[in-house]
């Protein structure tokens, strides 16, 4: 049994969307698993040591709260692009999505920077795109998996031609509301605008995490199997989730 | 142009839609008229607010402010007649209702206002005194993140008349600096650091100056971010106080009470209601109500008699046995409904309803901020209920809740009696409903005659 070792970037100040949700989803699972998840918090002006980490967290924030962190973020950006190469996965939500891409340029022109471990970039649209998301996801090749989710979000994300995106939209906006994708997803690094949490209702996508955690911590390729949870609450969230989004879809705010 | 119809006219229709609409069953046509008068000449609110003759007092917060509007109406009711919106219907069309049904005779209003209607109506009612009580983190969804909420009543205080008094809680950072954008005004705030929290709690929201971003240093923290608290580089730091809750004393889930300490004097008061929140709300309605001319003895009493507004700390007999219902709605109201709880003895069994409806917030992330946690020790059954009952379930079983202590059962109906089942005679079940699971459970309630509906009640 194994201990996975997680690097929650600045949980003091993104964490608007519960992000601690997805922090706890993550422990109980492992936990389930015998194994333990150890989590530390990497505030401003921690250091990043690559290798140390074998999944980091970022999460979601009120835009004061972004740009915050962003400039401190740019700083750490060396050795969270080392830690990437040496196998690490990475979950970024909302906030954090945006900010592991090239960097987000406000409605009135402002720009904050990102660290580029996405290839996309984000723009400020004039209206937020609100409401509630279904994808459909292939992470492993045969494997089509859906992910409901809730979106909030003014930016309008545009992924380089050729990068793979987390899902399809089946409902809700995604990246920009008109390229029909959501997310992004880069080896081990994942990026998505959907909370609600993400993990508790998408109980796979946590698995899928932890096994590419539990991979970087091996130091292999392969990811190993899980030992398969009843979760079937977590089922009955999803599709209620799922309902939701295919009802009522996304609105413009 | 459309010429305006009579406003007598306009008046005369709309309440007929009122009484129709109870009649229909449609439910308390609390806010059709005000809809249809809104939908026909939305200025005729400014021209019923100007009848009243003395003027209009709104409250506007995150939490709190349907209690605190209700105990403002308890201390003002024995020397005016309110125009009072009490079951809670409190954006433009609430407000334009509870003005036409007021009567003819009313010569105060008295109303709370939705965060997000508060621009609007603070231009339409040109209020005397504008009490604002807190800011936190709710339903994102449908109202925007927290700074830009401030930044709109920021503006909207600003264009206040300079004869308007502004009333405000200090202890929150966010409102001290909406504050600033007006001249006429009085800080409200806790002192009284035995009931301080040790740290901030995880929900805090306006944690960082509003000047220069750096974190505050807290020398007390009472609810959320509310509290004593200054930037460690000197860009910001809670206002002076005139109007202060000192020596807190909280008992249980049954009272709370503390010394209110004025310019003119100070009194202890006895609130009928437990928790700390509770005594910002009476706080908020003391502050007002003496803006508004309520002698300090006026205002001890109005807060001595008020026993719970609308859904509020609710208590329902049931055979032998009790139900008690506490409003949740995001994760500062629901940490205080928790503390409150656990302070008064955890409960045993627990009926928690999530609804995610657009009154409830369709975004139901807020569930996992909450820290439910001090709860479960003591928790032998949880029955999750609504829409979004299994989510619910997840939260708790996240939280550290052994699955086999958890039910889901959507229907609120169904849930409330496995709720009572599970209850043993003479005790006490504890319902945390979202806002339209609440209504949901009270309709429950009041078919089997054991509640009044919502629009037979006076705050």
């Amino acid at each position: 049994m194994s201990t996975i070792r997680v690097g929650h970037l600045y949980p003091d100040y993104l964490n608007i969307y519960a992000d601690r949700g997805n922090i706890a989803v993550l422990t109980r699972r492992a936990a389930w698993r015998g194994h333990e998840l150890e989590v530390a918090p990497l505030g401003m002006r921690d250091p990043v040591t690559p290798g140390e980490h074998d999944l980091y967290y970022v999460g979601g924030g009120q835009d004061r709260e972004q740009l915050l962190v962003a400039e401190d973020l740019v700083r750490k950006s060396e050795p969270l692009h080392e830690a990437v190469r040496g196998g690490a996965a990475v979950l970024a939500v909302c906030g954090g999505y945006q900010l592991l891409g090239r960097g987000y340029r406000g409605f009135h022109g402002e720009d904050m920077p990102g660290i580029g471990l996405l290839p996309l970039d984000t723009v400020a649209g004039e209206r937020r795109m609100i409401g509630d998301v279904l994808i459909e996801c292939e992470l492993d090749p045969g494997e089509k998996r859906t992910v409901a989710g809730f979106e909030n979000h003014a930016g309008r994300t545009r992924l380089d031609p050729g990068a793979e995106p987390l899902g399809r939209v089946l409902a809700g906006f995604g990246n920009d509301g008109e390229g029909g994708f959501e997310g992004c997803r880069a080896g081990r690094v994942i990026g998505t605008y959907l909370h609600g949490p993400l993990l508790p209702r998408n109980a796979w996508l946590a698995d899928w995490l932890l096994a590419q955690a539990l991979a970087h911590r091996l130091g292999t390729d392969e990811s190993p199997a899980l030992e398969p949870l009843p979760d079937e609450l977590e089922r009955s969230a999803h599709e209620v989730s799922a309902a939701r989004a295919r009802s009522r879809g996304g609105r413009f705010d | 142009m459309r010429p305006r119809p009579p406003l007598a006219l306009e008046i005369a229709a709309a309440r007929g839609v009122a009484a129709l609409s109870r009649r229909l069953g449609a439910g308390g046509g609390t806010t059709i008229p005000g809809k249809l008068l809104a939908e026909l000449d939305r200025g005729a609110i400014d021209r019923l607010a100007a009848r009243l003759a003395g003027g209009t007092a709104t409250v506007s917060a995150t939490n709190g402010k349907t209690t605190t509007t209700a105990m403002a109406a308890a201390i003002l009711r024995p020397r005016h007649r309110l125009a009072h919106n009490a079951a809670g219907a409190n954006l433009v069309s609430g407000v334009a209702s509870a003005l036409l049904s007021s009567g003819d005779d009313a010569d105060l209003g008295l109303f709370e206002v939705d965060e997000g209607a508060l621009p609007e109506l603070l231009r339409r009612l040109r209020p005397r005194a504008v009490c604002l009580g807190n800011l936190f983190r709710d339903q994102l969804d449908r109202y925007g993140e927290l700074e830009l909420v401030a930044e709109r009543w920021r503006e909207a205080v600003g264009e206040l008349p300079a004869e308007a008094l502004l009333v405000y809680n200090a202890d929150d950072p966010q409102l001290a600096a909406v504050a600033e954008a007006h001249s006429g005004s009085v800080a409200f705030g806790l002192d009284d650091p035995k009931v301080a929290r040790t740290s901030l709690q995880h929900a805090a929201d306006s944690k960082y100056c509003v000047r220069c971003g750096t974190p505050y240093e807290y020398a007390a923290a009472y609810v959320g971010h509310l509290g004593a608290y200054r930037c460690p580089r000197g860009d910001h730091a809670r206002p002076p106080l005139q109007v202060t809750a000192r020596e807190v004393s909280l008992q249980g889930l049954e009272r709370a009470s503390f010394l209110l300490d004025t310019p003119d004097g100070s009194r202890r008061i006895e609130l009928r209601l437990p928790g700390l929140y509770n005594v910002y709300n009476a706080l908020a309605a003391a502050a007002l109500t003496r803006s508004l001319g309520a002698e300090l003895d006026e205002i001890a009493a109005g807060l001595e008699r008020f026993s719970a507004a609308f859904g509020r700390f609710e208590r329902v007999t049931v055979g032998d046995k009790r139900v008690l219902l506490l409003l949740i709605k995001n994760p500062a109201g629901a940490n205080e409904a928790v503390r409150t709880l656990v302070d008064g003895g955890a409960p045993r069994v627990l009926v928690v309803a999530l609804n995610d409806e657009i009154a409830d917030g369709r975004d139901v992330s807020w569930i996992w901020d909450v820290d439910f946690e001090p709860l479960l020790p003591g928790l032998e059954r949880l029955v999750a209920s609504g829409g979004r009952a299994a989510e619910l379930a997840l939260r708790f079983r996240y939280g550290g809740l052994a699955e086999d202590t958890i039910e889901v059962e959507p229907d609120l109906a169904r849930a409330l009696d496995r709720g009572l089942e599970l209850t043993p005679g003479g005790a006490e079940l504890v319902l945390l409903p979202t806002y339209t699971a609440m209504l949901g459970l009270q309709r429950v309630l009041a078919s089997r005659g054991l509640a009044k509906p919502y629009w037979e009640r006076s705050g």
